[in-house]
């Protein structure tokens, strides 16, 4: 039924309804922009010693030695770039694993990258008993480790990215219970610790891992944004996007190394803050609802996410709970995505 | 790729054959069914200690009182073989029916939020302090039916009804807030961590009191495969779309809501008994599927066969590898089913 309503909206649509969607389009970003400043103003100021805008601003702007400054500089800011950059790219490799493998179910967590970083931080922890940089750089390997993985397994031949699906969720199991069987072999306190981890915290954020993780998406995110108009003919089918010139099968294996990338940089700074990856492009797409892969506003929508989460796990939550932002992005994030299906716009 | 393409004409070739088609697929049946008797066996016999084959026949038909050899098979090793029975053939049946229902090949049994629900009753119950056996069982069941429930509700209440990718999205949503909840719990209690970690690994071996159990979880189970039974052609007209379906003359929507029913029948008693182990429901009917092509009554038939031998196998593999201790089944169904679903994957047949 709904396919039969559909089909003469799709082709009644004139000029106008293409203004209109662009219009949405700007709207929706300056939006979700406009939401991320005043969350990122509200992190600045709120904590255990509440700061004016004045020494907010101060703070920023180094005009001032002392205990605010200090605050803000080494202990507010860096946590929310992390928070930031984790969470744009977490969104962004979330949105383009979902549409270069046409599966709506399709993230990080699903595919195994998240699984594999986690095992092998996990294994770090517990094993090796170790803790900060280490635990960083064994989840980096992890995940990428995953992704070299899939590319050899499933990277090259047809099937449209089914197989790399199945055999990243093949993988993403056998890295998950890894961590199970470490868990439960583990001292509890140590389990925690690495549920903890397995979580996804911003608390561990520093200069060094914020200029780290930055580093890497100043490389990684204008390659992606370079290959989106490749992406967007990708959309329209394969035998559509060769005859308008892209080469569907390299464009997609060079998405999908940089998905990986991405999410396991993200993963490897703040742990695999949970579902924003999953949930970031579905959330974007319906609050677009022009169609597109809405890039974007996946990474806005990320962004947004853990940066709220994380003001609302430090200082919302009743009693003296300090939740990891992971806790939050699932249980905030999912029932919006769920009013987004039962009540939103159609996607056109 | 040619290779693949002449293999899936052939298969098409000889599924149009029916006489040719159903001998093929009794004789895959009867193999797989020879690989379960063989691992129904093992699960007997093997472990800690073992028991010969004529002692274990023995101690099932006529057990001495007092023999400890006897005492073990009947008292420990029976019920963890029946329970690997159960659970892997519903496992195997739930995978394969969302599979179909959601035309996605990674729907695994917990993708309509079962895990998920009956994960956070467990939680729950166990802060609460409720650790019997009977009661994470119970709080099982009715966190599965609720996270269902929901989910369902929510994929169909939107302007197009419960499509595949709704369900599918609403199932992993659910997920996702019922997983963060249950952390939020197990990071803040680490005594109710201290339990759930070996729920939530998955295991045969949970010493269950399987008679109180059976009279609960047989009809559940009973009705889901008959349920799962009456779906095979719908499902089979569901993979050529909706609009098809309808046109074919199949009742969709009331359809769809049978198949998440069964599911719901057949995933929550299982998760129930061994705990989340939904691989061998996303591994057993890809497996199916490669052997037997996409018509659902074969994979659903071949599926169900192969879920419990893989779990057995895994459990007592388990108990192989780390003697005198074990390791979980759960554990070991991952190590031993991903190779396999990548084999499979690889050879190009399992998408279907």
């Amino acid at each position: 039924m709904s396919a039969t309503t559909d089909v003469p909206a799709r082709v009644a649509r004139g000029p106008r309804t293409v203004r209109r969607v662009a219009g949405r389009r700007t709207a929706v970003h300056a939006a979700l922009a406009g939401l991320l400043l005043g969350l990122a103003l509200l992190a600045l100021l709120l904590g255990e010693l509440r700061l004016t805008p004045r020494e907010v601003l101060d703070g920023l702007l180094g005009s001032r030695v002392g205990g605010s400054a200090f605050v803000v500089r080494e202990l507010r800011l860096p946590r929310l770039l992390l928070g930031l950059l984790v969470g744009a790219a977490l969104g962004l490799a979330g949105a383009v694993f979902q549409a270069v493998l046409r599966n709506p179910l399709a993230s990080p967590d699903v595919l195994g990258v998240t699984q594999g970083a986690s095992a092998a931080a996990v294994a770090t922890l517990l094993l090796g008993g170790l803790s900060g940089w280490p635990v960083v750089a064994a989840a980096a390997a992890g995940g990428v480790a995953v992704g070299v993985t899939l590319q050899v397994l499933a990277g090259r031949g047809g099937a449209a990215g089914q197989r790399f699906v199945l055999c990243g969720v093949g993988l993403g199991y056998l890295g998950a219970s890894v961590t199970a069987y470490l868990v439960t072999r583990a001292d509890l306190r140590q389990a925690q610790d690495a549920l903890l981890w397995t979580t996804g915290s911003l608390g561990q954020a520093s200069w060094p891992l914020v200029r780290t993780l930055g580093l890497a998406l100043l490389v990684l995110v204008p390659l992606v944004a370079g290959l989106a108009p490749r992406l967007a003919l990708l959309q329209l089918g394969d035998a559509s996007a060769t005859a308008l010139g892209a080469r569907p099968e390299r464009t997609r294996a060079l998405l999908l190394v940089l998905a990986v990338l991405l999410a396991a940089a993200a993963t490897a700074a703040a742990g695999p803050v949970a579902f924003v990856a999953f949930l970031a492009a579905p959330l974007a797409r319906r609050l677009l609802a022009d169609g597109s892969a809405a890039l974007a506003g996946s990474a806005l929508v990320g962004a947004v996410l853990v940066v709220g989460c994380d003001l609302l796990a430090q200082h919302a939550l009743p009693g003296d709970v300090v939740a990891p932002v992971g806790v939050l992005t699932g249980a905030l994030g999912a029932p919006l995505l769920v009013w987004l299906l039962v009540r939103g716009p159609r996607p056109a | 790729m040619t290779s693949g393409v002449q293999e899936r004409r052939a298969g098409a070739a000889s599924a149009t054959v029916v006489a040719g088609g159903g001998v093929r697929l009794g004789a895959v049946l009867g193999v797989a069914l020879l690989a379960l008797g063989a691992a129904v066996v093992a699960s007997l016999a093997l472990g800690a200690r073992d028991v010969a084959p004529q002692a274990v026949w023995q101690a099932l038909v006529a057990p001495r009182p007092g023999d400890a050899d006897h005492l073990v098979v009947r008292d420990l090793r029976v019920p963890r073989t029946l329970v690997g029975l159960l659970a892997g053939t519903a496992l195997a049946l739930a995978g394969a029916l969302l599979q179909g229902l959601t035309r996605n090949p990674i729907a695994d049994p917990g993708l309509l939020g079962v895990n998920a629900g009956s994960s956070l009753a467990i939680v729950l119950g166990i802060a609460a302090g409720l650790t019997a056996p009977l009661a994470t069982v119970g709080a099982a069941l009715g966190g599965a039916a609720a996270a269902t429930a929901v989910v369902y509700a929510a994929a169909q209440a939107g302007w197009e009804g419960a499509t595949p990718v709704r369900l599918a999205l609403v199932g992993a949503a659910v997920t996702a807030a019922a997983t963060s909840v249950v952390t939020l719990v197990l990071l803040s209690d680490r005594r109710t961590l201290g339990e759930y970690r070996f729920w939530q690994v998955g295991s045969l071996d949970r010493r269950l009191d399987l008679g109180a159990l059976l009279p609960v979880v047989g009809p559940c189970l009973l009705l889901g495969v008959l349920l799962a039974a009456l779906s095979t052609r719908l499902l089979d007209a569901l993979a050529l779309g909706d609009d098809v379906a309808r046109g074919l003359g199949h009742e969709v929507v009331r359809g769809r809501l049978g198949v998440v029913v069964a599911s719901v029948l057949l995933c929550g008693p299982a998760v129930a008994l061994v705990g989340p182990i939904g691989f061998v429901g996303l591994v057993a009917p890809h497996l199916a599927r490669a052997v037997v092509g996409p018509a659902h009554r074969g994979v659903l038939l071949l599926a169900a066969v192969l879920g419990p031998t893989l779990l057995l196998a895994a459990d007592v593999l388990g108990r192989l590898v780390a003697r005198p201790g074990e390791l979980e089944a759960g554990v070991v169904v991952a190590a031993l089913g991903a190779p396999a679903l990548l084999l499979v994957v690889r050879r190009g047949r399992a998408v279907g």
